[in-house]
């Protein structure tokens, strides 16, 4: 007799870190890193309208230490960049990273002495959202990505945390 | 005028001279003396440039003529007591960047010279601090240099390199 004619629906077995993945994907924390432009889209998606609150990312928090979603909008220069770096490091595991608009995915149409050719040069990215300024949907619609992101990790890895 | 006196105090220094469209005196100087010539603009009771508006330089690589200097440093003065304006624009040879540090005479010329040096590479002689202001260190070469390879890409500085 299987388990769930036992227990009749009421009980639902899944893994533990299955379990885990879904609350984290549901609460991500975002950390938007905004240097240009594409930082008012961000503005744009977080408030009432698009309402980022639909996905279970709306608080945005100001230390990295808090967050999990760094969302890197906007130019990269090169004095820029190690404090990115640092902003990164300074984010406590599990984290991921969207790279959003053209100018943090690949320099834009910077290609200058100035200007870093895509933050993946000095982290590693999750997903790039393509645009100058990507719309507040491409955003939302890269945080579902994320969210897929770590449901397929938890399924697909083979250990994500101590057996309890 | 100025730029009549300039050339009547400093006849050798002063290549030549003109007025834009708009009635802007300019005046073209040898670098040689041209701490002496800044000095008499600061300082003389009918010149009294008490403002450095700007300073800047530029690069005359593509249009460069056989014995002309290849770099230009342009002054910005202004005087609030007679209301009055000067450019002058210091021609600065390729072979040898250095010239004298205005700091001495405005104080708002450190930061200017700094931006000049970091751009062209300008060596300004008695600066009291002369580093780069807009690029990090570590930059190589002078960015707005006409011979700058647009595609050059530095080395991205990591946290733990910053002073
Ligand atoms: S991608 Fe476009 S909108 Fe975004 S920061 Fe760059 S220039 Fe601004």
């Amino acid at each position: 007799m299987a388990l769930k004619d036992i227990f009749a629906g009421a009980v639902v077995t899944t893994k533990l870190k299955e379990v885990v993945a879904w609350g984290r994907k549901n609460s991500l924390w975002p950390m938007p890193y905004a240097t240009a432009c594409c930082g008012i889209e961000f503005m744009g998606t977080v408030s009432s309208y698009f309402d980022i609150s639909r996905f279970g990312a709306e608080l945005v928090r100001f230390s990295p230490r808090q967050c999990d979603l760094l969302i890197v909008l906007g130019t990269i220069n090169y004095k820029q960049a190690p404090i990115l770096k640092k902003f990164y490091d300074q984010m406590c595991e599990p984290k991921w990273v969207i790279s959003a608009g053209a100018c943090a995915s690949s320099g834009g149409f910077y290609n200058n002495y100035s200007v870093v050719q895509g933050i993946d040069e000095i982290i590693p990215v999750d997903v790039y959202v393509p645009g100058c300024p990507p719309a507040p949907e491409a955003i939302l619609h890269a945080v579902l990505k994320i969210q897929e992101k770590i449901d397929s990790e938890a399924r697909n890895t083979v250990e994500l945390l101590p057996a309890v | 005028m100025m730029i009549e006196r300039l050339q009547q105090v400093f006849p050798n220094e002063v290549l030549s001279t003109y007025t834009t469209a708009v009635g802007e005196a300019v005046a073209v100087l040898r670098k040689d003396k041209l701490h002496d010539v800044l000095a008499y603009l600061n300082q003389n009771s009918d010149c009294l440039c008490e403002a450095l508006l700007d300073l800047c330089g530029v690069d005359y690589l593509s249009q460069l003529k056989p014995g002309e200097a290849r770099f230009e440093v342009v002054y910005q003065l202004y005087s609030y007591q007679h209301n009055h304006r000067l450019r002058l624009r210091v021609k600065i040879p390729a072979e040898d960047m250095t010239l004298p540090s205005a700091t001495d005479l405005w104080v708002g010329a450190n930061w200017f010279e700094r931006e000049a040096f970091d751009m062209f590479g300008f060596q300004f002689a008695g600066h009291p601090h002369l580093k780069r202001i807009l690029m990090f260190e570590g930059f190589e070469g002078h960015p707005l240099r006409k011979d700058y390879p647009i595609e050059k890409r530095q080395k991205i500085p990591f946290p733990q390199e910053i002073p």
